[in-house]
């Protein structure tokens, strides 16, 4: 990892897993370390007792719940991932919990575990539909009093359904179909040139290690993961840093190179243009 | 009530040892005289100067005793996190500027930290001083509009006056290194946007050692040792270590709570590790100890930056990687890599490769994270922000009960929320 990130105690991920699945059980359906975090996956059954244990083990001793986040697969059969980010300030130490749910099946509320979790539960509920059993005020959070829909969801568009405004003649604010000035543009900018997880006929020659991304930014169907752990191992054998003038010319070209005559001996000096500024300091330089 | 256990018998203060010195006597019928008064329930805001932006509290009270709040939220909800979704890894970073418009710098760190690090992109040294740097300046002003606010919330003018001095100094300095006084849109996944010019930084160094201790100490001394201001905040809404722990605390908050917890040293980031500062923590947990606490790091973050100043190296200012960095104008004007590379960025932008990483760094408020879920194309898949002010106004209720209503705008204001953030 040479990105700057805050740098927690992320030696302590393997051990972490293994705690973890000791400490969690038959619910945890899998664990596994990604661009340096550990993400647990456990079955919403066993939420409660799983967050309990993180919490009360004594190698693990996760004190905090920072956030709830969801997030929304709709091609999934359970198309919600609800993700607990817990910080143990003990052990100096992240975790991240995914439960996977649907419209239908609440997920255990963790209130009696955090306080702190209320409405953590809430804002899910509210932009995403994903009920919590046993949280004691599942009202909306976020959204306005008598907001329909889920907004964070995959399938309600950016625009809404409906706007509003106030109104002169009533005397109130009035709630309206939404009109879109202009139609709503999205563009695609997936290309089917690169990054492409199939090989290409006739390019039989690249190696599979050369689906790394040329450069950092790069479209590249390898995820962060891979993207990281190759960059670690080149750095082991890294060539020195590019040079700060990456468009800078590296081969002087010749004469014999260009094909360009010789000036004429005679040929006198091109007269300089006044309305052309050479220097810089000019507007766009 | 008669088969009820015998109670102590009621005082007419609230301690018996005073009582005893003052040879006040127990009546025979504590509740003779007094008129039966049902509780009430009042609207505070959602439009009230001392609920800092658009918060709406109803209030349960007991005479002037409060039973129970039940914050509103989300009056400011602008729908960042959908916009965002919709919006290029670099077309989103100014969002985070509108989150807490108080600490826009702090927002940013979070956001070009996270993508960062799905990208694995190594940043310049120079740039990441100047992130340090300016962070820092950032904390400062964001306190300067806290603490002031905070000691006008209880009473007193003056201080808040000066404060806002140094507040517009920051604003002078955020003007001359980005072009905007408050949503500076400056930094950027690889570094930040433009280098500062020298006399920027010389002038800091001028500011921090003159201006800003003659103004701020001055306002401070007002107030930090006042009798009122003591009155009205010392015992205020204690939180123990546990409760702020529980309650998903963070920065200031869970520091007056006793725990010595900062992302700047615990989980440093940029060139924080190379820092030298110390973290205040408060004793008691109250009100007065979340001031106090601010006021001490302002002092640090004054060190820290003056540190920054005599460390800072030259050198580029932002990654050498052009499919993430868009090249310098002058470049773009002679070489056609460069200009197809400006053509791309700035309409395609970069692809992040698929992953998930939370990234919290430590704002002026406390933690403030961003769960980025990247699917390999040029937008996020889903960028979840964390505020600050989520967990600690939840905390509102149980801080604020048996409480008077006067005091609820000392316990706001200890708190130091700001709605963008909260709302998002």
């Amino acid at each position: 990892m040479i990105a700057p990130a805050p740098a927690w105690a992320t030696d302590l991920n393997d051990e972490t897993v293994e705690a973890a699945r000791a400490a969690i059980g038959s619910a945890l359906l899998d664990a596994r370390v990604r661009v340096g975090e550990v993400q647990l996956f456990v079955h919403r059954d066993g939420i409660v007792a799983a967050l309990t244990a993180l919490r009360d083990t004594p190698g693990l001793a996760y004190q905090q719940l920072m956030e709830i986040a969801g997030v929304d697969y709709p091609d999934r059969p359970e198309r919600f991932d609800v993700v607990y980010n817990l910080l143990s300030v003990t052990r100096n130490h992240r975790v991240q919990v995914h439960v996977a749910t649907d419209e239908d099946h609440p997920i255990p509320s963790v209130t009696g575990v955090w306080p702190a979790a209320g409405w953590l539960e809430r804002e899910v509920y509210d932009l995403f539909g994903v009920l919590f059993e046993g949280n004691p005020d599942l009202r909306r959070i976020l959204t306005d009093y008598g907001f329909r829909g889920h907004p964070l969801r995959k399938d309600f568009p950016m625009t809404g359904y409906v706007e509003l405004r106030y109104s002169e003649e009533e005397k109130r604010v009035v709630y309206e179909p939404v009109k879109l000035a202009q139609d709503f543009r999205t563009f695609d900018f997936l290309s089917p040139w690169e990054g492409a997880e199939y090989g290409l006929p006739g390019d039989e020659k690249a190696a599979p290690g050369a689906a790394l991304p040329q450069a950092k930014g790069a479209q590249t169907p390898l995820a962060a993961d891979a993207v990281v752990k190759a960059g670690q191992a080149q750095s082991d054998t890294k060539a020195p840093a590019a040079s700060s003038e990456p468009y800078a010319k590296t081969t002087a070209e010749s004469r014999a190179d260009t094909g360009k005559g010789a000036n004429s001996p005679d040929a006198e000096p091109k007269p300089a243009n006044p309305d052309v500024n050479p220097g810089k300091g000019g507007q766009n330089q | 009530m008669s088969d009820a256990p015998t109670m102590a018998p009621a005082t007419t203060t609230v301690d018996p040892y005073v009582d005893d010195v003052l040879h006040l006597e127990t009546p025979a019928n504590p509740t003779e005289g007094d008129v039966t008064i049902q509780n009430y329930t009042i609207n505070f805001g959602p439009q009230h100067p001392a609920a800092h932006g658009v918060l709406r509290l109803v209030m349960e009270l007991d005479g002037e005793i409060v039973e129970r709040i039940d914050p509103h939220v989300g009056l400011l909800h602008r729908g960042t996190e959908k916009l965002i979704e919709y919006k290029t890894y670099q077309q989103a970073l100014p969002y985070f500027d509108r989150l807490d418009y108080c600490s826009p710098l702090c927002m940013e760190h979070s956001y070009v930290l996270a993508v960062e690090k799905l990208l694995d992109l190594e940043v310049p040294l120079r740039a990441q001083y100047l992130r340090v740097f300016f962070a820092e300046l950032t904390r400062i002003s964001n306190h300067m509009l806290n603490l002031g606010s905070h000691i006008m919330d209880v009473g007193a003018m003056t201080p808040n006056l000066w404060l806002f001095e140094i507040r517009e100094d920051c604003y002078t300095f955020f003007e001359r290194m980005s072009g905007a006084r408050m949503h500076h849109n400056y930094f950027r996944p690889g570094g930040v946007h433009q280098d500062v010019p020298l006399k920027l930084l010389t002038d800091i160094a001028d500011w921090l050692d003159t201006r800003l201790p003659r103004i701020f100490e001055d306002a401070i001394s007002m107030v930090a040792d006042n009798r009122i201001f003591k009155q009205r905040n010392v015992d205020i809404a204690t939180v123990s270590r546990e409760d702020a722990l529980a309650w998903g605390f963070s920065g200031p908050m869970i520091r007056a709570a006793g725990v010595p917890w900062d992302l700047r040293k615990s989980q440093p980031y940029d060139v924080y590790a190379k820092m030298d500062f110390d973290i205040p923590v408060g004793t008691r947990g109250d009100c007065y100890d979340r001031f106090m606490v601010r006021v001490e790091e302002v002092r640090q973050s004054a060190r820290i930056m003056r540190q920054c100043l005599a460390e800072m190296p030259d050198g580029p200012i932002a990654s050498d990687d052009r499919k993430v960095v868009p090249p310098k104008r002058s470049e773009m004007k002679r070489s056609m890599e460069a200009l197809i590379h400006h053509f791309k960025l700035y309409t395609e932008g970069f692809h992040v490769p698929a992953g998930e990483v939370y990234v919290a760094t430590e704002s002026p408020k406390g933690e403030f994270g961003v769960y980025l879920v990247a699917d390999g194309t040029n937008k996020p898949y889903r960028c979840k922000i964390r505020p600050t002010a989520f967990s600690h106004l939840q905390a509102m209720d149980f801080m604020s009960r048996g409480h008077m209503l006067a005091d609820t705008t000392a316990i706001l204001g200890a708190m130091d929320i700001v709605f963008g953030e909260c709302d998002r």
